[in-house]
């Protein structure tokens, strides 16, 4: 009897999503194909100014995609949502600042810009790292094997700890990074001519993650990661030092975190208490939407809805002649992961995870 | 059976108790000099040393400083846990050098961290740390003697705060009562000062407080002993009291009850009279923050859905509310009073609450946290962009919202508006504990603890998701109606994230699920930091450090709900559930064998 009844519940509930996913579904793409068609068509834009538009949400979104490494390692290791993650990225980019004011100021910013970018680099992966690492050791160790939503609400309240600890030491003003002779103006790649931050930053985004590739496909450290977040427990009766593992993955998320906040700040160059959060919820977008657990997927993740968010506000919003709509590219992004999470929570890549009861 | 009767065995074969180790000490020695330093860099003593304590010598700044050596002094020299087959083990002159070694060690990386201020300028990265801070840290003795004082005292407040091991106690109850309520009687009083003025007692205010601020010495003494006195002697009595009360007939009971109802209503009734227009602001914006936070106490603490947009629910009826009634508001013409809208307000809110409700149904809780976030960015976006301006007003936002209308009476000023506050606070309260008891409670509840399970028991998952974000919607909505009508305008920049996670705060800290817990949660969280104005800048930090502390040392919240404090201690029942069989089993083979 009960199963009768259950399986009649489940097929109702089914149902029920089913239409509303059905419906959703074919609105919104009704909308986006209508939306871009007429904005095509009218010609508001060239191609020339569509294609810078595509190069910039590329470089946006290598961005992205760094920092969805450090969510998509710790949620294949550990399961949840470091809610803090984007305040790793904005400590990167904040101390970076600094090192760069000081730079500016001795007069080597602008001389030895190569050497300058590289500090700067290197503090922000080490001021990243080392606050990914402690925040583990204080505030999400001690809660292993806690219930679901209690390392999650920890990691809000170390969200919430990080941006107003910066805000007191720092100052609440936003920080504007010197600017840069050397990488004003354009290269011409493949006939194309890009911005010189864009092309650095993409290009460094592809070399740092094809080490991190590398290192998680081929080194033993790599291996016991992979093998962590397979099973823990397995993994650890294998020898594998699991706390060990779990903090080395904090580390390479954080490190990851520092590059990106560095090579944001080519991108935009200020930085406030506050800017790690919006490009903390996209980089997690990223993560889902290329498959969370996924590193590849996180890369594709980060530079579709780079693109998404660059290209789509105009070309959605603006055949529909929406007044002012570049204001709601964050809608844009933030509908992405809403309507990623209702058709497909695997992600382009990943594995069922959205639903799946850990 | 066996293990009580080998726990009751004289102490002879018990192994010497484990005693404090010096790596323990000096670890909270460290972290407590950090502690410090942290709060000094980010100019909590610089701000908070202009609220006098004490009159002539205690200043809340260095007391906050200081709060860390006495604290890890506390920590540090807290006996080790007690371990099967070893004495129990006893604060004792260790545990004074453990604090000693905490506070001189917390005081050398201040001294520290007040050497590198005074040789390098920081003030290029750490905005706060400016020459005076430095000053009031050396105690405006110069670096030298300043940092031999800073040594001593931090030294001295280590040992201190070790020593409270040291009190037996009986005794150390009602000290440590006399010591906090000083303090707060000291910390509040522009709260008391008014209160005594309306109470028609403003010579007691001359007796207690200095004009300039602070308390008195004399304040001090009378404070204490009153304090002193009333914990020594009415120490226990409330649970005798309730007692009897519960001991007398149902009739007689009830009696008695409904006196001490109107008598409450009495003192509701003249709270914001007594108190005064700023205090009744404040009031009024913890009874706002109440009632929001009983909304979310049903999706978080019964339902167990962690939403992080829930601002966007008061955002929807704040401007639904705006929309409704204000001429200003472009689209809709034919204005409403404010009890015509209100059944508008809550339907719009229900609606918003299925809209974002159905697509996270099928969720799990990180996820739905996220979205439920998005959600509300959105909902922030929408109303502050141009493209819908001509419905909501842009970052202009709508203005010019008709006060609330009673009968003959207008509600205005923020003295007459605490009484609606308070009386949907208290009908959100009694809703709250109403339903937690119903079928929908029991069915959210059992959601929370397993939803597999609780669908197999014939809950149904749809119904009871939705119905927890169509409750919760509605209540926030009434919180945003009765926002909009008090201030008399909406402005996108109130729906911030940062009032989501304030709410959650209020949540966890007052305990999940628990209707007093939320209540209390409220009138300390939001109404004390807008009371102390130092406070209020950083609240927000302490919020988070809030939040961390209490997942990591009381996850049910400081006044739980029963249930819930069960379920986050279930592993420890379970273990000693499975002490006891194990205890079992270890007993039968050998009955086997004999």
């Amino acid at each position: 009897m009960t199963t009768a009844t259950v399986g009649k519940k489940r097929a109702s509930r089914l149902n029920f999503t089913n239409l509303f996913r059905w419906v959703v579904g074919s609105v919104a793409v009704v909308v986006i194909f209508y939306g871009s068609i007429k904005s095509v068509a009218s010609g508001r834009l060239s191609w020339a100014q569509w294609r810078d538009l595509m190069v910039f949400g590329v470089a946006q979104g290598s961005v992205y995609a760094l920092i969805a490494m450090g969510y998509t390692m710790v949620y294949g290791v550990l399961r949840f949502i470091n809610f803090a993650h984007g305040e790793v990225f904005m400590s990167g980019a904040m101390i970076g600042y600094f090192v760069a004011d000081a730079l500016n100021r001795a007069g080597i910013w602008n001389e030895q810009p190569v050497v300058s970018l590289l500090i700067v680099l290197l503090v922000s992966m080490t001021t990243a790292t080392s606050i990914a690492v402690i925040l583990e050791r204080v505030a999400y160790r001690p809660l292993r094997g806690a219930p679901r939503l209690i390392p999650l609400i920890t990691s809000i309240g170390a969200s919430f700890t990080l941006q107003y600890l910066f805000r007191g030491l720092f100052g609440a003003g936003t920080k504007a990074y010197p600017p840069m002779a050397a990488i004003q103006g354009k290269w011409i790649i493949f006939g194309i001519p890009i911005l010189k931050s864009q092309v650095i930053v993409i290009g460094s985004a592809i070399v740092v993650m094809a080490g991190l590739y590398l290192f998680v496909e081929k080194t033993k450290t790599g291996r016991s990661m992979r093998a962590v977040a397979e099973d823990p427990e397995t993994a650890a009766l294998m020898g594998i030092n699991v706390d060990g593992t779990i903090v080395k993955v904090f580390a390479v998320g954080g490190a990851m975190a520092g590059v990106a906040g560095a090579l944001w700040t080519l991108v935009f160059p200020t930085v406030n208490f506050f800017s790690g959060f919006l490009p903390g919820i996209k980089a997690f977008t990223a993560a889902v939407l290329g498959g969370i657990g996924n590193i590849f997927g996180a890369m594709l993740g980060g530079v579709s809805l780079g693109m998404f968010e660059s290209v789509g506000p105009s070309l959605v919003l603006g055949g529909y002649e929406v007044p002012a709509f570049n204001q709601l590219k964050d809608v844009v992004a933030f509908s992405a992961l809403v309507l990623v999470l209702i058709f497909r929570p695997t992600g382009i890549l990943g594995e069922r995870l959205a639903q799946e009861r850990g | 059976m066996e293990r009580a009767a080998t726990a009751a065995e004289p102490l002879d074969d018990l192994l010497p108790a484990p005693v404090l180790s010096l790596q323990r000490a000096v670890r909270f020695g460290l972290i407590g000099g950090m502690a410090a330093v942290v709060v000094a860099a980010i100019g909590m003593v610089e701000t908070f040393e202009a609220r006098t304590l004490i009159d002539p010598f205690l200043a809340l700044g260095l007391t906050t400083l200081y709060l860390a050596s006495f604290t890890f002094g506390f920590v540090a020299g807290s006996p080790p846990p007690e371990r099967e087959g070893f004495a129990k083990p006893k604060a004792g002159l260790r545990s004074l050098a453990a604090g000693a070694i905490a506070g001189v060690l917390a005081g050398v990386v201040l001294s520290a961290f007040m050497l590198l201020a005074d040789a390098v300028n920081l003030r290029n990265i750490f905005v706060s740390v400016s020459p005076q801070l430095l000053e009031l840290l050396t105690f405006g003795k110069g670096l030298g003697t300043g940092i031999l004082l800073v040594l001593v005292v931090s030294t001295a407040v280590g040992v201190a705060g070790s020593a409270v091991h040291l009190i037996p106690a009986q005794v150390r109850r009602p000290i440590m009562y006399t010591v906090m309520w000083v303090l707060l009687v000291g910390l509040l009083q522009s709260v008391i000062e008014p209160v005594f003025r309306g109470l028609g007692l403003p010579s007691l205010i001359d007796v207690l407080y200095e004009e300039a601020g602070g308390l008195r010495l004399a304040g001090v003494v009378i404070v204490a002993a009153a304090v002193f006195l009333l914990s020594f002697f009415l120490g226990g009595k409330g649970r005798a009291l309730q007692g009897r009360l519960d001991a007398l007939p149902a009739q007689r009971r009830r009696s008695y009850i409904s006196i001490l109802l109107l008598v409450a209503a009495a003192i509701v009734y003249m709270i914001p009279r007594v108190v005064g227009p700023f205090l009744s602001e404040v009031l009024d914006l913890a009874g706002l923050y109440l009632l929001m936070a009983l909304g979310l106490n049903i999706v978080i603490g019964y339902a167990g859905l962690l939403d992080l947009g829930y601002v966007a629910f008061f955002a929807v009826g704040a401007y639904t509310t705006a929309i409704l009634t204000s001429p200003n508001s472009p689209r809709f013409t034919p204005e409403m009073t404010l009890w015509a809208s209100l059944p508008f307000v809550v339907l719009a809110a229900a609606l918003a609450g299925l809209l974002v409700g159905t697509p996270v149904l099928r969720m799990r809780g990180d996820y739905l946290a996220i979205v439920t976030l998005g959600f509300g960015e959105i909902a922030r976006i929408l109303l502050n962009s141009d493209a819908l301006k001509e419905t909501f007003g842009g970052a202009q936002g709508i203005i010019n919202i008709p006060n609330m209308v009673i009968g003959p009476l207008t509600v205005r000023g923020p003295e007459v508006f605490f009484y609606p506050i308070f009386i949907f606070a208290i009908l959100a309260g009694y809703v709250s504990l109403a339903i937690q008891n119903s079928r929908m409670g029991r069915a959210w509840m059992a959601m929370r603890e397993d939803e597999l399970v609780a669908e197999t028991m014939g809950v149904n998952i749809v119904a009871a998701k939705l119905s927890a974000f169509v409750v919760g919607a509605s209540l926030a909505s009434i919180g945003g109606a009765l926002f909009a009508v008090k201030v008399g305008s909406v402005f996108p920049s109130s729906f911030n994230i940062v009032v989501s996670i304030t709410i959650l705060v209020l949540i966890i800290v007052g305990g999940m699920g628990s209707v007093p817990g939320v209540t209390v949660g409220a009138l300390a969280l939001v109404a004390l930091p807008e009371l102390l104005r130092e406070f209020n800048e950083y609240k927000f930090l302490m919020y988070g450090i809030l939040l961390i502390f209490m997942m990591l040392k009381r996850p049910e919240g400081f006044i739980p709900s029963k249930r819930r404090a069960l379920e986050l201690h279930q592993d420890e029942v379970l273990q000693d559930a499975w002490l006891q069989i194990y205890g079992d089993e270890e007993t039968g083979p050998q009955e086997e064998g004999v």
